[in-house]
């Protein structure tokens, strides 16, 4: 054992963490809740079952098509927009000019990046309006913070004698960054980008919940009116949009790396 | 065409790096820096390339001193200063061509540069200093698809690319095996004598400044040595100028790493 | 040789701009992307007039009690919801993972063996595959509003996550030890117990408390749902434009958010040592 660890800390957080879950079983009354859900055990089967049974009318296909397609939309464009507005941010965030732009641009960086999609589409439906733009905004605004942060990482941990080498050769300071410092920093910029392109895709699908489009909106609507096995149908195309995005983006950056 | 006057240069730490130095270089000139490692071979030639600003004393290029300039003023004296660096400061998926263009970014405009990403605006060009380099056929090629040879080469077509007035070289050829070491040096000093540009070279292999280059400065300790026409150079002053440093220390001093570290100070 | 070079790549870049543009241009339209709709009067005004409202945040007594039981609800969703979560991935990661079969050992039980992984590791997908929030929806229509439908959606969710995790944590862990047990005829728990937890304890852990962390921040977006806790008492506030509590509401989350990180990484330092 060494010296800075608690004693007994196994047992002693074991219980800890038993007291905790404990308290919370108590405090959220979830005994007596569960235990209702399993008095009407009957009715939650008959619930799971019309989620067996998915709507393939080709009439409603073509509606969760349709909104597959807005879903794919809002992910892509707003990973764009937040690709467009991470750069913007990392530069300055990188401490590239001066610390006043740098400490705020990491401010700007961290609120964006904490406040959850959800919440910040909340805030865009009241911009927006309802509708996918809504969702697109609310998806670009959190990605932003969270691209922002990895590409001044990246920006950081790029060598800089090719950028300073091009500057002292007279070379203005966007074409030394362009040309010394965007190719080593590019590729995995791209690679960040895709990778965050994968889980927006899944977010995309949520953000109808608070009516900002997409496959969301239309199972929302779905679970609200009991039309579970139009719900089931949704889910599922949920699922198949996420493979299908996790497939496309994983081909791209195998690309980008042997390219 | 360059003149310091009494210039010193202090290090973060305050140890001088150069200390009263008095030199001046004529147009033309062909230049070979020798010392040990830690003369401050580099420290002067970045001085004299106006990349750092002496602590004191009087730098004067073409009779301007740069660190009275406008910062734009200062940039486009720069653009006419070509710089060659030990290990050549590409970024390592640019292209052959883009990387060789990059000479001229200090005389193109921002719209040039940008267009010049999109698709290569100088083709021709970039394929007229690389011929002669033998690597007219790499033009498209990634750089770190290139030996350290050939990237070293890629280094010099874009200085002869840049067509500078001034050419400095912190040890072009320490890295390269002894034949390609002479040939780059010889092509550096070939373009100089055509277009009749100054040359200032640092160089571990002695044996090639004393026959390559017209004039030789030995540093040692941030002073100058001796500062000789190349033919005057005697076995005696190289032995003083490397007394104590050791067989070993030409060797050593190819590491890169005091560069390295004086690139991220400035 | 030719006397005018092209650049063998310029083909290709222009081919992939134009369809760049091509899937861009009608997706675009898809999203509805209008930013003049931002600077629409009325859409500013109302977002104006509701950001103007965030200060001062509110901070009435009656306010407050309210968040602080949200707050603790929203821990305490967390907290039960990864508890759930373990009970439902321990035993899948052991029917997963490849460490402990005997199907290696035995022949005739491999197709046996290779099934049952089959079946877990399908059943992992599944419930990770769907996002919890939509489970979170689903569970409120069985539960109805409040934190069980949220602590059900975070067990089964973070469930299907931790099985696949903890199965991985134990496959790339040293099994000399564990294969020497199962040779030796040990029980399967045995070689579990003596042979692999003890050297993969301390990963097993650290992920299960990185794991929390991000529950906490999963529960408070569930609560938009109705699942309970301060996510629920958000959405109440957004929709009446309550901007003062709003604010208050959102300063906690992101204090929680801070503390949720720091707990999560100081018992993290106390499992590694």
């Amino acid at each position: 054992m060494t010296a800075g660890r608690l004693p007994y800390r196994g047992v002693l957080m074991t219980a800890g963490v038993l007291v905790a879950v404990l308290a919370g079983v108590w405090r959220l009354d979830l005994v007596p809740a569960f235990a209702e859900g399993a008095d009407s055990l009957g009715e939650l089967i008959g619930f799971l079952q019309r989620f067996a049974a998915p709507d393939l009318t080709p009439a409603f296909l073509a509606k969760v098509g349709q909104g597959a397609v807005e879903t794919l939309a809002i992910s892509l464009i707003g990973t764009l927009l937040a690709v467009v507005g991470g750069v913007a941010l990392a530069l300055p965030a990188s401490g590239r000019m001066g610390w006043p732009g740098q400490a705020a641009a990491r401010f700007c960086l961290n609120l964006l990046r904490s406040v959850p999609e959800l919440v910040w589409a909340t805030l865009t439906v009241l911009a927006a309006g309802l509708g996918p733009f809504a969702g697109t905004l609310a998806l670009a605004l959190h990605t932003a913070g969270v691209l922002g942060r990895l590409y001044a990482e990246a920006l950081e941990n790029t060598p800089p004698a090719p950028e300073a080498a091009l500057h002292e050769a007279g070379s203005g300071a966007v074409a030394a960054f362009l040309y010394g410092t965007l190719p080593a920093v590019a590729p995995q910029w791209v690679a960040y980008g895709l990778y965050r392109w994968e889980m927006n895709i899944r977010m995309a699908a949520i953000l109808g919940f608070v009516g900002a489009g997409g496959l969301g909106a239309q199972l929302y609507y779905a679970l609200s009116l009991f039309q579970e096995s139009q719900a089931a149908t949704l889910i599922i195309a949920m699922l198949v949009l996420s493979l299908l995005v996790d497939a496309m983006s994983g081909g791209l950056r195998r690309r980008l790396v042997t390219a | 065409m360059i003149s310091l006057t009494a210039v010193s240069m202090a290090h973060a730490g305050g140890r001088l790096a150069l200390d009263g130095i008095d030199l001046s270089v004529s147009a033309g000139e062909r230049v070979a820096l020798i010392g040990p490692s830690g003369a401050g071979k580099t420290t002067l030639l970045r001085l004299i390339g106006a990349s750092l600003q002496p602590t004191t004393g009087l730098l004067r290029i073409d009779g301007v001193d740069p660190w009275g300039l406008s910062a734009r003023d200062l940039q486009r004296l720069r653009a006419g200063i070509g710089k060659m660096h030990q290990t050549p400061p590409i970024p390592p998926r640019q292209r052959v061509v883009t990387a060789v263009l990059a000479g001229r970014l200090g005389q193109w405009p921002l719209w040039r540069a940008m267009a010049s990403l999109v698709y290569p605006l100088d083709i021709a060009g970039a394929r007229a200093v690389l011929e002669p380099l033998g690597l007219a056929e790499r033009l498209f090629d990634r750089c770190d698809q290139l030996s350290g040879g050939q990237l070293q080469r890629v280094a010099l077509a874009r200085l002869f690319y840049q067509q500078p007035q001034l050419e400095l070289a912190d040890e072009p050829v320490s890295a390269l095996d002894p034949a390609l070491a002479r040939a780059v040096a010889v092509a550096l000093n070939d373009d100089a004598k055509r277009r009749g540009v100054t040359l200032i070279a640092s160089l571990h292999a002695v044996e090639l400044a004393l026959s390559e280059f017209s004039r030789v400065i030995g540093l040692r300790n941030g002073r100058v040595a001796f500062d000789l026409p190349a033919g005057q150079v005697g076995q005696h002053h190289v032995e003083a100028l490397y007394a104590g440093a050791g067989a070993g220390q030409v060797a050593e001093a190819a590491k890169a790493e005091p560069r390295a570290r004086l690139t991220r100070c400035a | 040789m030719s006397a005018v070079v092209r650049d063998p790549a310029a083909r290709g870049r222009a081919t992939l701009a134009v369809l760049g543009l091509c899937v861009l241009w009608p997706l675009l339209q898809i999203a509805e992307f209008k930013p003049a709709v931002l600077f629409a009067p009325g859409n500013l005004a109302t977002l104006g007039g509701f950001l103007a409202t965030f200060l001062p945040p509110a901070t009435d007594a009656g306010f407050l009690g309210l968040l602080a039981a949200a707050t603790v609800d929203t821990l305490a969703i967390a907290t039960v919801g990864i508890a759930l979560a373990m009970l439902i991935a321990v035993p899948l990661a052991l029917l997963a993972t490849r460490s402990l079969s005997i199907g290696r050992l035995d022949a005739r039980l491999r197709p046996l063996s290779e099934a049952v992984r089959l079946c877990a590791r399908a059943l992992t997908l599944v419930l990770r595959g769907v996002p919890e929030l939509v489970w979170a929806l689903i569970f409120v229509r069985i539960f109805g509003l409040g934190p069980a439908a949220g602590v059900a959606a975070l067990a089964i969710t973070y469930g299907g996550m931790l099985a696949k995790v903890y199965a991985e944590i134990l496959e790339s862990t040293d099994l000399t030890p564990t294969r020497a047990l199962l040779a030796a005829g040990s029980g399967r728990l045995g070689a579990l117990g003596y042979g692999l937890l003890p050297v993969a304890a301390d990963e097993l852990v650290s992920y299960t408390v990185y794991r929390w962390e991000c529950a906490v921040r999963a529960s408070v977006v569930m609560g938009f749902v109705g699942a309970g806790g301060l996510g629920q008492l958000m959405d109440q506030s957004m929709k009446m434009l309550n901007g003062g509590e709003a604010c208050s509401i959102l300063i906690t989350f992101l204090l929680l958010v801070m503390l949720a990180d720091a707990l999560s990484a100081w018992l993290r330092r106390q499992v590694r040592g």
